[in-house]
Parts: C-alpha cells; sequence; structure tokens
C-alpha cells in the first residue's frame, strides 16, 4: 500500500493510539468494563492493521514469526501456570487466595496473570491467524 | 427513548441483512457483515452490556472483516450465481427461525428481578465481590476467579484455533525463504 499517503500517515497516528489503549483496557479490567480478551483482540487489531498498511514483512520485522508462536502457547501456560503455582502453596487449582498473605491480594495476582496470559494468547492468535491468511499466496 | 433507539438498530440489521442476501459482490457483503457487528455493538451497549459489545465491535467488526477480506483475495471477489432455485432451505429457515422465536415466549421478560438468572449465584457474587477479591468490576472477578475454569477453557479454544490454522496454513515465509 505503498500508494496511499492518508491511510499511511492515519494509520501511523492511529496505532500507538490503538496499542496504548490495548493496555489502557488490560489494566483497567478491574474497574472498567474489558479485559485480557478484549485488550488482546484490540492489540492484535492495532499489529494486524500494521500490517495491512505497511506490508507484512515490515510486520514480520516487529514481531517475528517465532515470537508469535511463542506467544500462542506461552499465554495458556501462564494461565495454568497460575493453577499449578495455586496448588502447590496448598490451594485448590486456580484458587487465587493462597497466592500472597492475603487472600484479596492473592486474588489480585492471580486475576492479574491470568488476564495477562489471556491477553498473549489471543493477541498472538488473532495476528498468526491474520499472517496466515494473509500470507498465503495467490 | 431506550426502545426508539433499539428498534431503529433492530431495523438497521434487518436492513444489513438484507442487503447482504441480495448482493452478489462479495466486498460489499463482508463490509456490510463489519458493519452488523457494529450495529450489534451498539445495541449490546444499548442492553447495558458493554464487556460484550466491546468484544462484538473489536472482533465482528475488526478483525473478523479483515480475515473476510483476506480470504477474499485468495478467491473471487463475485458469488456466483446459483443456477438450482429450491424452496426447502427457505422453509427450513423460516421453521427453525419461528422455532426459536416461540421458545423466547416462555423466557422472563428483559431485567425481571424475579428471572432465575438472578437467584442462583447472581447475588452472591454481587454481594461478595467486594470482600472477596477486592474488585469493583464483578464481571472481571466473575470471569477471572469465580469462573476461572471456565475462562481457562476459552482461552484454550483460542489456543487450539490458533494451533489449528497453523497447523493448516502455517505461518507465510518470508520471501527470501521461498526462493532459495
Amino acid at each position: 500500500m505503498t500508494h496511499h499517503p492518508v491511510l499511511r500517515v492515519i494509520a501511523k497516528f492511529m496505532i500507538p493510539l490503538i496499542l496504548l489503549f490495548a493496555l489502557y483496557v488490560q489494566f483497567h479490567g478491574d474497574f472498567g468494563p474489558g479485559g485480557g480478551f478484549q485488550a488482546g483482540v484490540i492489540f492484535g487489531a492495532g499489529i494486524i492493521l500494521y500490517g495491512l498498511i505497511f506490508g507484512l514483512d515490515t510486520a514480520a520485522r516487529v514481531i517475528p514469526s517465532w515470537l508469535l508462536q511463542l506467544g500462542v502457547a506461552l499465554g495458556v501456560l501462564l494461565y495454568g501456570g497460575v493453577g499449578i503455582a495455586s496448588l502447590a502453596l496448598g490451594g485448590k487449582y486456580l484458587e487465587y487466595g493462597v497466592l500472597a498473605h492475603d487472600p484479596v491480594h492473592g486474588q489480585h495476582l492471580g486475576i492479574f496473570l491470568v488476564e495477562l496470559g489471556v491477553f498473549v494468547t489471543v493477541a498472538s492468535v488473532m495476528v498468526t491467524i491474520f499472517v496466515s491468511f494473509a500470507g498465503r499466496e495467490r | 427513548m431506550e426502545t426508539l433507539i433499539d428498534l431503529a438498530l433492530l431495523g438497521l440489521l434487518a436492513v444489513t441483512a438484507l442487503a447482504m442476501l441480495k448482493l452478489r459482490n462479495l466486498f460489499a457483503v463482508v463490509m456490510l457483515s463489519g458493519m452488523y457487528s457494529l450495529l450489534s455493538a451498539g445495541f449490546f451497549v444499548d442492553l447495558d452490556a458493554v464487556d460484550v459489545a466491546f468484544t462484538e465491535a473489536a472482533v465482528g467488526a475488526g478483525i473478523t472483516t479483515v480475515l473476510m477480506l483476506g480470504t477474499l483475495t485468495l478467491t473471487t471477489s463475485l458469488e456466483k450465481v446459483s443456477t438450482q432455485k429450491s424452496i426447502a432451505p427457505f422453509i427450513l429457515v423460516l421453521a427453525t427461525g419461528l422455532i426459536l422465536v416461540y421458545g423466547t415466549l416462555d423466557m422472563p421478560g428483559f431485567g425481571h428481578p424475579e428471572a432465575p438468572i438472578h437467584h442462583h449465584v447472581a447475588p452472591r457474587y454481587l454481594k461478595d465481590t467486594p470482600t472477596e477479591t477486592g474488585i469493583p468490576n464483578v464481571v472481571t472477578a466473575v470471569l477471572a476467579s469465580y469462573r476461572g475454569y471456565d475462562t481457562l477453557g476459552e482461552t484454550t479454544v483460542i489456543f487450539t484455533a490458533g494451533v489449528g490454522v497453523l497447523t493448516l496454513l502455517g505461518l507465510a515465509r518470508r520471501k527470501e525463504d521461498r526462493r532459495p
């Protein structure tokens, strides 16, 4: 899309805002609407927009494919790992209360970590699906 | 006023769906389906389901549209004219729709305080979330903590979808790799 200066300029202006908004949705999910899934989708959409406007090869330089594949698995691993950690600390699977000295703090930590896991997996999968589709030759 | 907005949104949804049925240009159909999602998102906001609206706007109007456009570049953008016209699918769809509408007649009214959903675990979640988790947003607490298993399952579904696409299509190889 090298012939669309308006698109390129607007995209350059919008993409940082989209990524920042995704992080806001992620870390403000305790108070406002949204959470890991929504934030992951918005973050993925930001990267996809970048790939659409500036080409897949440029996007692959920002987020290489090994990082994408790592992210797909890492998020679920983090989520399940929180469950294992709470088992190891004497609680039930995904019982966040035992993760810290104070149960309420443990809940905070647990929810933060699993939402991060959801975010990483969702964002990586969205970009992966896009790259797989868009990267195919006709 | 709210009823008026609901009616307008639902009317626009119906118009969009009909337009998608009539059009043969798949590019326009994809754009209209994105519009359909955005309208549904607006409708969800009106129903006070902001989290769902968020997801619908981001996934339905955003990513799905891009994926469908990506698919269009691999195929053609014009729908083939079907030669055989059959009344059976129409009757099937109509019957299914009527059964679904009939099913809604037994449902409690929207937001009705006596509805079963407000008497099961919801009151406990609403009452205990602030003291048990210290999180003001009950939706987040339910999703991530009380219903943590379900969310783990959903994340695994997304993971499986990603792995499935990777297995079937594979990540795009860079141009250098393709031409050794």
